[in-house]
């Protein structure tokens, strides 16, 4: 006779993830409402450097998804995982060290990127230091994890458990992958990759950080929570299981859609394409399975306030998972990448798929662990419509605005010429748009404050049910006879780990082994050369400000962007730069030839430009950089930086660090020596110092594209 | 102007056929495993998040 084991559920770690998820999800929207008001109105950055968009723009995105998301996740999962394998959490110190080790990675992206510590790679910004915490909290949630699932009292591992263990697994090798870096000091690193390679890395990593921190966790909590808010089963467990296995072996694939005409090799840009559209059968499978599973429940959709945010929220990713591979053709992309369509597409998936999910979860779960019943289900409700018309007014706005910008971008008048050749047309044109969107952000943000008081009022009326008593069987080991083979996968949480990795591993080593190993893939240009010390130094404060997260460097193979900013960018141009900085959205113009023939600017220009940008182009939304004016340029690292650089491939001559200063002083004397003959003077009046700052980002702006006009390609 | 391009796409077909041979055969595999489940099977799995009648009274209480 089987044994009957009592045990109890830890509630007490759920109710701090969830009450960190509600903390940084208000934190993080926040920052986003304020980058977005500093899109039309600059001086909302209140003239501080730490509050400059370019820096508070990481700062939300990583919030956002890490913060917010990333807590909704742990709760989610933590509450799910003992009841579905009845059994406590593995460990409690894992998970208070896992609890608080996340918040303090968190605090520490809080500090870190207004400071202007950042790598770049977009939602990877955090630098080192801050990398391998992260390895370490996520090994212990791992640790914590698959202890639980070995110590379970269920035989069979829901198809819950098999995303989460996907999750694990490919945000670990995700991670590890897109970090390598070289350290120069605590909170400055290289990439060990450059140009196009560093490219696929990153893109490989952006999107599946989409598909595997923001898409399978939140299908793993749809599979456990829907069908408990809706108290009926999943639709179909035999379409769960194929949508698990054909998401995540294609979203994997899916990443250089990211890169369509760039520099990227163009095998690899069809590849993407391919499999973006090959996601969207198990993207809408996964989402006819979740709405389905309300079948014969509409009812129960009209009057409970959880429900509806499922609906809404399951809506939300289909409708962003059939935008996604439509935006992987060249022709749609063509037009929307760079623009603010792109802006609107992530904010359906992130404000409706992991927002809404999130509420819905958190709405189910208060109550539940707190032993009482909903503050106020009207509140709910009004949280929901205000959410579904956050998300509306958000999305509209931007999607109009990325048609415009594509639209005017491409436009050529009867003569032959660009129709806005000036960049600032556009930018004017869709000003009101862009306030439109954060009065939508701002409406959304209310339905947020709304369920915080109501869930605030909530806890108040019950008291926490910390160890929740359970009992079940104890796990048989024993086989039953006669059992078919694939029902054995189903219990064996370390072959489904391994199979799992496999799947992942297939796509990412596909396309990029023959990117790293194929010379042939990444043409290199004998004219391309190292850049200067002083160069090196302002492209770091180029970093360092975020310009990359409005300025692309990337000119594709278009006539309406060639006739604008030159001829087009090529692989070799980009084999001297770690990391890369194409960016991925032209708030501003693309940079790539700022310094070259075409679009060649004075010393001056650029300083008075940094300076105050509305002093060269009226209405410009670029904010002031004055502190670069200010704040002398730190060259205690310069030969540090050329040794890096030599490590990681740069060839720089040997010795060259110990004559690098010297180089680097010299260019900044010459630089100095012309702002003085363009009789620009500081707020002061007096002449340019060449120790500033501003002088080492205006000669890496002046040494932008300056490469490739020097002779034609070669191939090596 | 596209010469670079073209260059890039040296060997591009095997790598789009290979990949979607990978995928089909992938596929495939995942299909026969899900047309040799048992229905009742996968009811059963499903029913999992379901059956947690096994929960007791709350026993400990904490304020918030």
């Amino acid at each position: 006779m089987t044994q009957i084991e009592q045990f109890n559920y830890d509630n007490k770690i759920v109710r701090n993830f969830g009450i960190a998820t509600v903390i940084w999800g208000v934190v993080g929207m926040l920052v986003g409402l304020w980058a977005a008001i500093q899109l039309y109105e600059p001086a909302a950055n209140l003239g501080n450097q730490f509050t400059t968009f370019g820096r508070i723009r990481p700062l939300h995105t990583n919030a956002v998804i890490f913060a917010f998301v990333g807590n909704a996740i742990f709760m989610g999962v933590y509450y799910s995982l003992q009841r579905l394998l009845k059994a406590r959490m593995f460990s409690d110190m894992l998970s208070k060290i896992h609890f608080w080790g996340w918040q303090l990675i968190i605090v520490a992206a809080a500090i870190t990127l207004p400071l202007g510590m950042t790598s770049s790679h977009e939602y990877a910004e955090l630098e080192w230091p801050i990398d391998i915490a992260i390895t370490l909290i996520w090994v212990v949630f791992g640790w914590n994890m698959f202890g639980t699932i070995l110590r379970r009292r269920e035989k069979h591992l829901y198809v819950a458990i098999w995303f989460y263990i996907a999750t694990f697994v490919t945000v670990a090798v995700l991670h590890i992958v897109n970090s390598f870096q070289l350290p120069i000091s605590l909170f400055k690193s290289y990439y060990w990759y450059a140009g196009v390679q560093d490219a696929l890395v990153q893109w490989w990593y952006g999107h599946n950080a989409v598909a595997f921190f923001l898409t399978t966790p939140f299908l793993g909590l749809m599979y456990y929570y829907l069908p408990k808010a809706a108290n009926r089963p999943v639709y179909s467990y035999k379409l769960s299981i194929l949508h698990f296995w054909t998401l995540i072996f294609i979203y994997i694939w899916a990443g250089p859609h990211h890169l369509l005409y760039t520099s990227l090799p163009d095998w690899a840009q069809s590849l993407g394409t391919v499999f973006s559209i090959m996601l969207i059968a198990p993207s809408w499978g996964g989402m006819i399975n979740g709405l389905l599973t309300v079948r014969g429940a509409w009812d129960k959709v009209r009057e409970d306030p959880i429900l509806k945010f499922f609906v809404v929220g399951i809506t939300a990713y289909g409708m962003a998972t059939l935008e996604g591979p439509l935006l992987s053709l060249r022709n749609v992309n063509a037009l929307a990448h760079y623009t603010d369509w792109i802006v609107g597409h992530v904010h359906v998936g992130a404000l409706g798929w992991n927002g809404l999910l999130t509420f819905a979860i958190l709405y189910w779960l208060a109550p539940k662990i707190y032993n009482t019943s909903l503050f106020s289900k009207k509140l709910a409700n009004t949280h929901f419509w205000l959410a579904t018309l956050g998300i509306i007014f958000y999305a509209v706005p931007m999607y109009w605005s990325g048609w415009e910008q594509g639209q005017m971008w491409k436009e050529f008048g009867v003569d032959g010429r660009l129709v806005y050749p000036e960049f600032i047309k556009t930018t004017i044109n869709i000003l009101p748009l862009h306030i439109m969107r954060s009065i939508g952000g701002t409406i959304y943000l209310i339905g947020v404050f709304l369920m915080v008081y109501n869930l605030w009022k909530t806890m108040k009326s019950g008291k926490l049910v910390a160890n929740e008593s359970a009992e079940a069987p104890a796990l048989v080991k024993e086989n039953p006879k006669g059992e078919y083979w694939h029902r054995v996968i189903e219990r064996k949480p370390t072959m489904l780990l391994i199979l799992s990795l496999i799947v992942i591993l297939i796509g990412g080593m596909v396309e990029m082994m023959p990117t790293f190993l194929v010379k042939s893939n990444v043409p290199t240009i004998a004219a391309v050369q190292p850049y200067t010390p002083l160069e090196l130094e302002g492209r770091d404060l180029y970093i360092r400000e975020g310009c990359v997260n409005c300025h692309s460097q990337m000119i594709r193979p278009f006539r309406s962007e060639t006739e604008r900013y030159g001829d087009y960018s090529k692989a070799g141009e980009f084999v001297y730069d770690h990391p890369f900085l194409w960016g991925s959205k032209r708030t501003g113009p693309d940079l790539a030839r700022e310094g070259g023939s075409k679009l060649k600017k004075s010393d001056g220009w650029h300083y008075s430009h940094l300076v105050d940008p509305t002093s060269m182009t009226d209405q410009s939304i670029m904010p002031p950089y004055p502190w670069l004016a200010e704040q002398d340029l730190n060259t205690s690292m310069t030969a540090s930086k050329i040794n890096a650089m030599r490590t990681l491939g740069v060839p720089y001559k040997e010795g060259f660090e110990n004559q690098a200063v010297d180089a680097l002083n010299k260019q900044a004397e010459e630089i100095a020596a012309r702002l003085k003959d363009e009789g620009i003077r500081d707020n002061d009046g007096l002449e340019i110092s060449s120790k500033k700052e501003i002088i080492a980002i205006i000669a890496y702006l002046q040494r932008l594209g300056t490469d490739i006009s020097k002779t034609e390609t070669a191939t090596n | 102007m596209f010469k670079q391009f073209l260059h890039g796409a040296e060997g591009m077909d095997q790598y789009l056929i290979f990949s979607m041979i990978v995928f089909m055969v992938f596929f495939a595999g995942v299909v026969a495993y899900l047309f040799l489940m048992k229905k009742e099977d996968a009811e059963e799995l499903s029913q999992i998040p379901l059956n947690e009648s096994t929960t007791l009274n709350d026993n400990t209480h904490e304020n918030v």
